[in-house]
Formats: C-alpha cells, structure tokens, sequence
C-alpha cells in the first residue's frame, strides 16, 4: 500500500465518518461540526490530487464561510434538538437495507465502470493556470457569477429585514 | 547518519524543526503575557508584575501554575463535547498556522539534509493562512454556544459577526500585495521586495512601485486586530458589558487556551504583517559598499542590551536579580560575540530583522489597547462594511491598474 | 497513485449519505446541509474527473459550484430565518399551512 492510498484511506473514512454522523445527530450544531470535518477531508483529498487551489478555496469558502453562516444562524435561531420519530418497521427492516445495498451497488458499478481511468502523474496544478483559465475561456460565466452572488446579497437583505421596521 | 537522514528526512528535519518551533513559541506566548502587562502598566503609569521573580519575569510561570492548579468546573446544561472542542481547536488552529511562515532566506543543513527556516514552504502558503484563519472563528462561536450562558452566546454571536466581517477585508487588503508579488507563496512575496530605492530606501511593498500599499497596510493591520478580537475591537470579550464575553463560563486550563490562541494568533498577524509588507527578513539598509557595518548590528544591539543589563542588575533590590540578571546580560553578551565570528552575520541577518519587526507590531498591539477606546457595536459593523470594505476594494482597482500601466 | 474509481466509488457513497439525510432530517436548517453535502459529492467527482482526463475545466467547474454554493446559503439562510420567526419552527413537517 503506497503512502498515497493510505493518507486517501484515512481520508475517506473521516469523510464517511462525518457525513454518518451529520445523519444521526439530532442537533444541528452537531451536524454542522459533522459537516465540516466532511469538508476538511475533501480539502485533505484535493491536495492529495495536486489541487492546490480548490483545496484552499474550499476551506475558506465553505469552512470559512458558508458553514459559519449555518452555525451563525441556528444559535441565532437557538435551533433545539429534533424530535425523534419513529420509523414504520416496514422502513426499519426493508427500506433501511434497501437503501444500503442500492448505494453500495451504484458505488460498486461506478467503481467498475471506471477502474480502466488511470489517475495521470500527481503534479500540482498552479494557480497561475487555474486562473489563466478562468480569466480566458470562462471570463463571461465569471463575470455572471459576480452577477450572482450580487443579486443573493439583495435577495438575503431582502428576505431577512423585519417588515415592520420602519 | 546522512543515509539514515535521506531516508527518514520527516523524522530528522521536520519533527526537530516542529519541536523546536513550538518550544519557542509556545515560550514566547507566556512572555508575551508579561511584555503586555508590563507596557500596559507603564502606559498607565503603573509598575505592573514586579514581586515575582525580578521585574516580574517569573510572573508567566506563576501565572502559568495557577492555572493549572486551578478547579475547572463545567457549567450545568453545557453541551460537554461542544465545550471541550472548543477551546482545542482555537489553539490548535492559531498554532498550526505558525507553520507556514518563513524565518529566514537561508536554507540550513542538518545532517546533510538542506531545509528553510520554516516548518514548510508552500505554494500556496498565503491562502493556507487564510484557511486556518478563518476556520478560527469556530472556537470563539462554539464555545459562546456550549457554555449555555446569555452572557457567552451574545459574546460568541458578536464574535462570528465580527470576524466573518472583517475576514473580507483582511482577504481583500492583500490582494495589492500578491498582485504585485504575482505569488501566493510567502517566501517568494519576500522575495519580490528585494532591492532599494535611490540606494538606501527598500523597496518593500509599502512603499513599492509601482502603487504603495500604505492603504493596503493600514486596511490589512485594522482588519486584523479586528480578527484577532484584540482592543479596540475587542468586543468578543468587553468585560464592561459581557462579563467575560465566550470564555465567561471557562475555567482552568482551557480558560488559558483561550489566551494562549490569541496570543499566537497576534503572533501570526504580526508575522504576516512583516512579511507582506514590511519585507519579511530583508534588512532594511543595503548589503553592499558604504552599508556593511550594519552585518554587525544584531551584535551591536544584543551587546549594548547585555552590558546594559548587567550594570543595571548589580544593583537591583532582591539578591535573586542580582543573580539572574547579569546573568541574562552575559548571555546576551556571550550572543552578541557569536553573532559577530565570521560567517555568523550573513545567517543571523534574516532571523534578526524579522523577529525585530515582529516585536514592532506586536508592541503596536498592546500599544493600541493600551490607548484607544472600545468601538460600538453598531459602528463597528458600519466601519467595516461602509468603509473598510470599499476602501480595500478600491485599493484592488487602483493596485491592479498601476500595474497594467506600468507594464506599457 | 490512487486510482480515480477510489474517488468515485467515495463520491458516490457522500452524495447518496447526502440523499439520506435529505430525506431523513427534519429540522430545515439539517436539510439544507444535506444538499451542501451533495454539492461536496459532485464537486469530489469534478476534481477526480480533471485530475484523470488531465484537463483543468474540472477544476473551473468546482470554482463555479462553490461560487454558488455561497450564493445558495446566503439566499437559503435568509428564507430559513423568515420562516422561523414567522412561524416560530424548524421542523419542516409543521410547515404545511399550504395543506390545510
């Protein structure tokens, strides 16, 4: 086993690990932390694959960010633990392993499907290209994203003022 | 020994350096406690720590055992793992990110083995920063939650509020720079700086062509002291309103994480500060002709310190300062005589001016809090968003069009 | 070397994780993570994807996705915050004033 399958072992099994937690913890707080340890790995497995860039910007956007913006909200909304509900035994003991052995299976056949692509040499990709890229070919949907997170701005200020205010 | 070290170059070069790094840091965090007190103190007019040891100097140790000894009681209804998670990852986060800064220009050699004067040198160093950066605010929200006390969630509230706002500044005050560098990588952005102006004014990016990031720096240190929630930005923490802001309900040891993470986060800012504008470790007068002599100033200084120490030691009041400081002034002197044995210079050099400048900074902190006043809540969300924010966005505008200009 | 179906195969495994939590959460706040989760899915793919074909648009396209991911939350986040002060819940089963 090279040093590389190794470090994406540990990896993946922190990211399993994180998002079945997020499903079996029932307050959002936990799921949120869950998520994020879910997130971390995914940066750990861009660098694994020389994405040097992506794996920065998706700790800074989505850690840094977007999930603090979740936290932010559910202790501002002082979000409280789920019920539990039960689930119906005909879910229990058919849906439950239903659902496990049609996502092995998809995972089993993609994994089938694709075993013939080899992974090219791990060189890391450099930013400057990234961004030769990006600021070339797709400089029009760039620009439209800007356009984007614009208008989410007005949308959120939109949605979130009290309309009483005055 | 060199086969073994080329084989396991990780547990040879990297662990010792990890090791050694820490010890330092973790040694200057607890000094860094008593350098604040004691500049406070004689802000105020006041002596601060001076019954411990002589001037103080053990006071960090003291500090250090009461803690430790201390009860640590967790608040009824806290969330126990949220609680405890905490305050680890606040320390651990502001302490990993010491790893990407660079000390010096010099590679050394350990066991044949040749490796910067930093844990790693990445690429990418500049955005890691700012990964670990902003994954702080999660120690300061968590534990503002957990501790289930109005007091700490209105601190930890305030604190993600505050930190997500400034975070856009802090990224966007640096842009200029790495538009200038054309590099994340912070080695490189030092680098970039070499050179001078006129023969003795260094090009750093401060004052660099082709546009001075002056705004850039003043944007860049506001927005930091900002998110290292430190006076006057300290409203994580106002004791005057929150008792004690996230870590009210903290005790113990883990109280003293807390500190110790802000301590190490100053640190860090400090370093970035220098390092993207300042120059990092080049010195500030040039290597050559007429500028030579200035090899020898870390000797000068750590000489004139020493000599200094031991005459004003000899009299001091208790018979421990009489031991301990001289003592401490001929280390310093035995310091200042190796800096000066040949060769020694050139590799002291880049250490010297960077730790020099950092100290600057950090006295600038302390400065700060020392002086100014506690911003509103409401006026600091205004100046950040209103002003903080387009300034730097004008700063990118202006940088990058200097730049294009000055390619024509 | 890792081979890319490692990536897939993992990438396969978080979306569907993703999928069950969407369906299995109550609290909308839990719900919307499941669909970041997702995204994280598919974006794991992109790259493996780029990294196998040795071209770079993969990573482009994980810069986009999370571009509006951002967008998505801020947007989301809001409309989760009007929902519980005006109906004082998080729990999407009691969101039903439509049904009645």
């Amino acid at each position: 086993m090279t040093p590389q399958i190794a470090v994406f072992l540990v990896l993946a099994a922190m990211a399993v690990a994180g998002a079945v937690n997020l499903i079996l913890q029932r307050h959002p707080i936990h799921s949120a932390l869950s998520l994020i340890v879910v997130m971390v790995a995914l940066a750990g497995l861009y660098l694994l694959q020389g994405a040097e860039f992506i794996a920065a910007v998706q700790i800074i956007v989505y850690g840094g960010a977007i999930m603090v913006l979740f936290v932010f909200v559910i202790m501002l909304l002082n979000a409280g633990e789920e019920e539990r509900t039960n689930l119906s035994r005909m879910a229990r003991y058919v849906g439950v392993p239903l659902g496990v052995v049609f996502l092995l299976e998809v995972a089993y056949w993609i994994g089938r499907a694709t075993s013939h692509m080899a992974q090219s040499s791990p060189q890391a990709v450099s930013t400057r290209e990234l961004s030769t890229l990006l600021f070339r070919e797709y400089v029009f949907p760039f620009e439209l994203t800007s356009f984007l997170i614009l208008i989410a701005i007005l949308g959120a200020l939109v949605l979130a003022r009290r309309e009483d205010s005055d | 020994m060199n086969e073994f070290a080329a084989q396991h170059s990780i547990l040879i070069v990297v662990l010792p350096k990890v090791v050694v790094l820490l010890f330092v840091l973790l040694t200057a965090l607890a000094y860094l406690t008593w350098f604040e007190r004691k500049v406070v103190a004689h802000i105020q007019s006041r002596w601060g720590p001076y019954r411990v040891g002589p001037h103080g100097l053990l006071q960090p140790l003291a500090d250090g055992l009461k803690f430790l000894f201390k009860e640590d009681v967790t608040p009824a209804g806290a969330d126990k793992f949220t609680y405890f998670l905490a305050p680890f990852l606040s320390l651990s986060l502001a302490i990993t990110s010491i790893a990407v800064i660079p000390f010096g220009p010099k590679d050394f050699t350990v066991f044949g083995q040749s490796t910067p004067l930093a844990i790693t040198n990445l690429n990418i160093g500049l955005l890691i920063l700012f990964a670990i950066t902003s994954m702080g605010v999660y120690g300061v929200a968590l534990a503002g939650w957990s501790s289930n006390s109005k007091y700490s969630l209105l601190g930890g509230l305030r604190s993600s509020a505050q930190m997500i706002s400034y975070e856009l500044t802090l990224t966007m005050s640096v842009v200029g720079v790495i538009l200038m560098a054309g590099t994340f990588n912070l080695s490189d952005i030092v680098q970039a700086q070499q050179g001078f102006y006129l023969g003795f004014l260094p090009r750093w990016n401060l004052i660099g062509a082709p546009f001075p990031q002056v705004i850039g720096f003043f944007l860049f240190f506001t927005a930091a002291v900002a998110e290292t929630n430190r006076a006057p930005f300290d409203l994580v923490e106002a004791e005057q309103e929150l008792v004690g802001g996230f870590h009210t309900e903290y005790a113990s040891f883990k109280f003293a994480m807390f500190f110790m993470a802000e301590y190490s986060s100053m640190i860090t800012v400090s370093c970035l500060a220098t390092i993207l504008f300042f120059g990092g470790w080049l010195s500030p007068f040039p290597q050559t002709g007429i500028w030579t002599w200035t090899h020898y100033i870390p000797s000068a200084v750590f000489a004139i310190a020493g000599v200094a120490l031991i005459i004003h030691g000899v009299r001091y009041l208790t018979i421990l300062g009489r031991v301990v400081l001289p003592v401490l002034g001929l280390v310093l002197c035995a310091l200042a005589v190796l800096f000066a044995m040949p060769g020694v210079p050139d590799f002291v050099q880049g250490p010297f001016w960077f730790l020099l400048k950092i100290a600057i900074f950090i006295f600038v902190y302390v400065w700060l809090r020392g002086t100014l006043p506690r911003f509103r809540y409401d006026r600091l969300m205004t100046f950040g968003w209103k002003v903080l924010l387009p300034l730097s966005i004008l700063n990118v505008v202006i940088t990058s069009l200097a730049i294009v200009l000055a390619q024509k | 070397m890792v081979p890319t179906s490692y990536y897939l195969v993992l990438s396969a495994v978080l979306f569907g994780l993703g999928v069950v939590a969407f369906v299995f959460k109550r609290n909308i706040i839990t719900i919307f993570m499941s669909i970041e989760l997702m995204l994280n899915a598919v974006n794991l793919a992109f790259v493996a994807f780029s990294r196998a074909l040795g071209q770079l648009q993969g990573q482009v396209f994980v810069f986009f996705v999370i571009v509006v991911a951002a967008a998505e939350a801020a947007v989301g986040l809001a409309i989760i915050i009007v929902i519980a002060r005006n109906r004082g819940t998080l729990d999407v089963e009691r969101v039903d004033s439509l049904k009645h």
